[in-house]
């Protein structure tokens, strides 16, 4: 039953000591680090995180309740809140803290901190924020930049250092704000619409309730609308506003979630995951899938959803009570069940992070068996795989192209393109889909070859060089099936690229299908690279004075060995043909050397004898007759 | 019945006559060996009203001349009769079943003064026994297309089933020969392909293998545009006949004025303003489209409309199999459906591929016509060509020329004289003696050159008319013809 589950927990969580009355648990989303601090840290203070493997493990004095406790980014800077007023901040060196500076607020209160880089913070009070720069060596903050407005609450975007402050007597006007280099940048502020607005007035729009987190690289606000009796919507739903850097904020999405209770929200892999917590599911939503309820099966047994559970995002549920920090990861393989619209499951799987496999087998499964779908669907299907992959090409070209042409224009290094997993190339369609289709028993070579043409099809509307062994399989196929006037057609229209491997391959089946040799010589001419191909083409088929007169045509008589050409027509036993040959030979020796003998490095001693026994000295050319 | 074409001389009023059909008739001499039975080898005459006796004469005469050919050459009978006034052709395409065919030699009358009847003089050379043998081989050829072999209704139906078949067939078909002007095209019997990029080609191809396995009962597809083929799924003897049959015979037809291709401007206001076009357009769903049969039912929508299409036999993997032929056309882009001939075609069948075929049909043939017209574009403006050609490849059937005017219902016109018509078939009886390559070419009378090229399975006729060319000069322009025109392919200079 394992495949019914889309979500799963890490194999490896990050544990630590479970929380208990001698021992607190603080998370920082921006390090992603767990800290258990014993005895309000004087008994040891062990960070681990964001992995299982990297911990840091330290001593400091038990100064009072930890309220809360974050390391600047790189644990430069470790900072504690243990009152509502003041912050300690010290400076970390290998295993000790030093360097302790306090700051303190004196009216407003201290909802918190955030780290935004190494040396940077913000103090979110009640009142504003205030926006530091810390020196550790002096011991002394220095403001940058402060802002004073009422907040509720406020929340933290790591990725993107943007915090959201609740503002209002509701709480429903939300201010985010930019930190960057030093700066701060007042986003747009936009307001949430509640359910029911209350009277009198009073903060209605919880913390719990929002969430921030970048999907598909945007920033978007996450609200838990509560289902309300006297709305009418039925259920519960999740809106998105979507942030941009420039310009206003705007609702853009909306998950309904068809049922009621208490929810937590996750992003993973770019999609939106509902917790919900008394049926136990998990519900995911795309921006293009529209919702679906889906249980989630966690690797290590516990307690699913149990009390203790607390959601982080973008992906992260923490057991206190248990000691496990896990990652919350996407399941492909059974999502495919749940789109029955192949493209738009093609829409999904090519933005989904490890999707290079699942796509393939779905490919597969569209090709054969129960689930075989039309030759529209798969033309679909083909589209939308190779449109990323010539979007990936390219942006590879052109990062070969600045390259080569070197670091000359404003020096703005381009990147190079990262290829992910949805780049499926033409050799990952052949290895694990094409080639094994093509040979299934039972599948009609119709539709094997409808196929295969879909994907040149698809390749050739990207303007997609296609891959030799892609026409090779469509020959193989028609071959096999003995369809040789519909790849003559094929190659009348060039629907087949030229190239020498492939009229080689023709050339290969010219005693089964005899007009093979002529498809071949075409091509051969046209690729204009393989007049010698041609010559030893001719020479086989013993047509020595087509092939003397071809290489006559291209201009390389000159070059061109004589002894081959005189084996040949010697070999056909045609004396006049043989004389021909020899006397053209002759004749070409007289113009470029003005002797009409043969150098010794030509080898074409045998032949002066023969020419000699047939037709009897006086019939050579003399190099005084000339 | 005497064809004349009022072509005067100079000065003395000449009649000139072209060759005529005189005779047609298939006979079977184990029908009736036994003297007194002899009308029983007569399966078909005609003309019809020939007295009984004359049937029988002629029928034996013909008997006697390939029995007594036979004795010097047991393997090739006698294939034609030359004589003063008309020409014989023999042709047995089964066991003892022979068509004979006689045309009368064009000729001249000239008339004679003091009211003396006129002298005619016939010209017996001017026709070519390539040619009309090759004409005798499509008659039996496009019969077989409709009834299957003479053997198979004999197995049917005995002789009279034959008989009634042949009557029927050939009635009709005869009226449709102009031998006056057949020439080398009908012994090539080729095919003209519509040149298409590679992409379009795609898509034409997508829309086949799609339509072939959403209407499963297809069994074979055949794709045309502007009378000329793109794809065959049938083998290529067989598209050979039925492209004879569709671009002589069903197309024309039913010509009308449509969009002609190169104007695509002419092709979109098509799609915008359906209602004045002279086609009215179906519609389908919220598509227009410009779909309907050429064979089978005019109008979809006569609750009398018959759902019956013409059968065709083609070749298969046990012999013959028969088919119905369904031919659905939008604009200039025709497709050929073959089903095959025990499944009944229903009205549902008809609606449902009008439904399928008519829009994607309509799209795809703008989409050619306008791909077309970019590529005549990109390859300069279309001049009058400066030569006239045809060309042949054996391999794939492919024919080009630009000697033959755009084929009409009743004549094939030419742009160039018969005379020089004439030499392009004499060359072509030179290149069939011989299996290797040549090059033949011919000073004509007035100011005319004549190259004939044989290139492994290729044959390339030009018609120069160059004032006091030699030869050098006008073998240096073939090779100019051949480096622009064929210089994809492998043509040994």
């Amino acid at each position: 039953m394992a495949e019914e589950h889309y979500l799963e927990l890490s194999e490896n969580p990050v544990q630590f000591e479970h929380a208990s009355s001698v021992n607190n648990v603080f998370f920082d989303e921006a390090n992603k680090q767990v800290f258990a601090v014993r005895s309000g840290g004087a008994t040891g203070v062990v960070v681990k995180g964001p992995d299982d493997k990297s911990s840091v493990a330290f001593r400091m004095d038990d100064k009072g309740e930890v309220k809360c406790i974050k390391f600047s980014i790189g644990n430069k800077i470790l900072a504690v809140q243990r009152t509502s007023k003041s912050v300690v901040s010290s400076v970390k060196t290998v295993l000790s803290l030093r360097h302790t500076f306090t700051h303190i607020t004196r009216n407003a209160s201290i909802l918190g901190f955030c780290w935004t880089s190494w040396n940077e913070v913000v103090f979110i009070t009640d009142q504003g924020v205030e926006f530091y720069q810390v020196f550790p060596d002096k011991r002394s903050l220095k403001l940058l930049k402060s802002q004073s407005i009422n907040v509720n609450w406020y929340q933290y975007c790591p990725e993107t250092a943007v915090i959201l402050l609740s503002t209002t007597v509701q709480g429903n006007v939300l201010q985010p704000l930019a930190f960057k280099n030093g700066n701060v940048s007042k986003m747009s502020k936009f307001e949430i619409e509640l359910p029911v607005v209350p009277k009198p007035a009073k903060l209605s729009l919880s913390e719990r309730d929002v969430a921030m987190a970048t999907i598909y690289g945007q920033l978007y606000v996450m609200y838990l609308k509560h289902h309300s009796r006297t709305a009418n919507s039925p259920s519960a739903e999740v809106v998105l506003y979507h942030l941009p850097r420039d310009g206003p904020c705007r609702k853009s999405h909306v998950l309904k979630l068809n049922t009621t209770g208490k929810f937590a929200l996750n992003i993973v892999d770019n999609l939106v995951v509902v917790h919900h917590q008394s049926s136990q599911v998990s519900a995911e939503g795309a921006r293009l899938l529209g919702s679906a309820v889906v249980p989630s099966q966690p690797p290590v047994p516990c307690q699913l959803y149990s009390s203790s559970w607390s959601v982080f995002q973008p992906d992260i549920i923490i057991s206190a009570s248990e000691g496990y920090l896990w990652y919350l990861q996407v399941k492909l393989p059974p999502t495919v069940k749940l789109l029955q619209d192949k493209g738009k499951l093609m829409d999904f799987l090519l933005r989904r992070r490890d999707c290079k496999m699942v796509i393939l087998s779905v490919c597969s499964q569209i090709l054969e068996g129960s689930e075989k779908a039309g030759l529209p669907v798969v033309a679909t299907v083909f589209d939308k795989l190779n449109q990323v992959y010539k979007e990936y090409l390219e942006a590879e070209q052109s990062y070969t192209a600045a390259v080569e042409s070197g670091p000359s224009r404003g020096g703005a290094a381009q990147k190079r393109p990262v290829r992910t997993q949805a780049v499926i190339d033409q050799s990952d369609m052949y290895t694990h889909v094409l080639s094994s289709f093509s040979e299934r028993k039972g599948v009609s070579h119709k539709f094997i070859i409808a196929v295969l043409m879909e994907y040149i099809r698809s390749l050739n509307q990207y303007q997609i060089t296609v891959q030799h062994y892609l026409y090779e399989l469509v020959i193989k196929t028609l071959v096999h099936h003995n369809l040789f006037y519909m790849l003559h057609q094929f190659l009348q229209y060039h629907v087949l690229n030229d190239s020498k491997p492939l009229a080689c391959l023709l050339l290969s089946l010219e005693s089964t299908y005899p007009p093979a040799h002529q498809l071949s010589l075409d091509m051969l001419k046209r690729l204009s690279t393989a007049n010698d191909e041609i010559v030893e083409v001719l020479l086989s088929k013993q047509q020595v004075l087509g092939a003397l007169r071809f290489i006559r045509s291209v201009g390389a008589h000159d070059n061109v060995s004589a002894r081959k050409f005189l084996d040949a027509a010697r070999q056909t036993g045609d004396q006049m043909l043989f004389y021909t040959v020899f006397r053209s030979f002759q004749q070409r020796n007289q113009r470029l050397r003005g002797s009409p003998a043969f150098n010794p490095g030509e080898h074409c001693e045998e032949h002066v004898v023969h020419f000699k026994q047939l037709f009897g000295e006086q019939a050579l050319m003399k190099a005084s007759t000339v | 019945m005497l064809m004349i074409s009022p072509k005067m001389a100079s000065g003395m009023q000449e009649k000139q006559y072209t060759p005529c059909l005189l005779n047609f008739f298939i006979y079977n001499p184990t029908f009736g060996p036994r003297e007194g039975e002899e009308e029983k080898k007569i399966l078909f005459y005609h003309p019809s009203e020939v007295e009984k006796n004359e049937k029988i004469r002629n029928v034996g005469l013909c008997e006697a001349i390939v029995q007594f050919t036979r004795t010097f050459c047991p393997t090739k009978p006698a294939k034609s009769l030359h004589t003063q006034k008309n020409r014989q052709f023999f042709f047995e395409p089964e066991e003892n079943f022979w068509i004979v065919m006689v045309v009368r030699n064009p000729m001249i009358e000239k008339p004679n003064k003091d009211g003396k009847p006129p002298t005619v003089e016939y010209q017996e050379e001017e026709i070519l026994d390539t040619v009309y043998g090759a004409v005798v081989r499509q008659c039996y050829s496009m019969y077989k297309l409709f009834n299957g072999t003479f053997g198979r209704a004999m197995e049917a139906g005995g002789v009279e089933l034959l008989m009634q078949k042949l009557e029927k067939f050939f009635y009709r078909y005869l009226q449709t020969l102009h031998l006056q002007s057949c020439d080398l095209l009908d012994v090539f019997g080729g095919i003209s392909f519509f040149p298409l990029d590679k992409m379009t080609y795609l898509k034409i191809q997508s829309f086949v293998n799609r339509v072939e396995e959403s209407l499963s009962l297809i069994k074979y597809t055949a794709f045309l545009y502007n009378d000329q083929l793109i794809w065959s799924g049938l083998e290529q003897d067989d598209m050979r006949i039925l492209y004879k049959y569709l671009t002589t015979s069903l197309f024309p037809r039913h010509s009308e004025p449509e969009a002609p291709c190169g104007t695509p401007k002419t092709v979109k206001l098509f799609r915008l303003a359906g209602r004045d076009s002279p086609l009215r357009p179906e519609v389908a769903g919220n598509l227009l489209h410009y779909g309907r049969f050429l064979t089978g039912p005019a109008n979809l929508k006569d609750p009398e409309a018959k759902f019956r299409f013409p059968k065709i036999f083609v070749s298969s993997e046990d012999g013959y199999e028969e088919l119905h032929l369904i031919v659905y056309k939008a604009m200039s882009a025709a497709a050929c459906f073959m089903i095959d001939a025990s499944v009944e075609l229903t009205r549902e069948f008809c609606e449902q591929l009008d439904g399928l075929v008519g829009p994607q049909l309509t799209l795809l043939a703008s989409d050619i016509c306008e791909q077309f017209t970019i590529n005549r574009r990109t390859s300069g403006p279309e001049k009058e060509p400066q030569f006239k050609f045809i060309y042949f490849n054996h391999m794939n059937l492919a024919e080009k020329s630009t000697i033959h005017m755009r084929k009409t219902a009743s004549v094939c016109l030419t742009s160039v004289h018969p005379d020089l018509m004439k030499i392009l078939g004499d060359i072509n009886c030179d290149f069939a003696r011989v299996d290797e390559d040549e090059e033949i070419i011919v000073k004509a009378m007035t100011d005319y050159w004549v190259v004939g090229k044989k290139s492994d399975q290729r044959e390339l006729y030009v018609i120069l008319n160059q004032k006091n060319a030699n030869l050098i000069e006008v073998n240096e322009e073939v090779k100019r013809l051949c480096a622009t025109q064929f210089n994809n392919i492998f043509f040994l200079d």
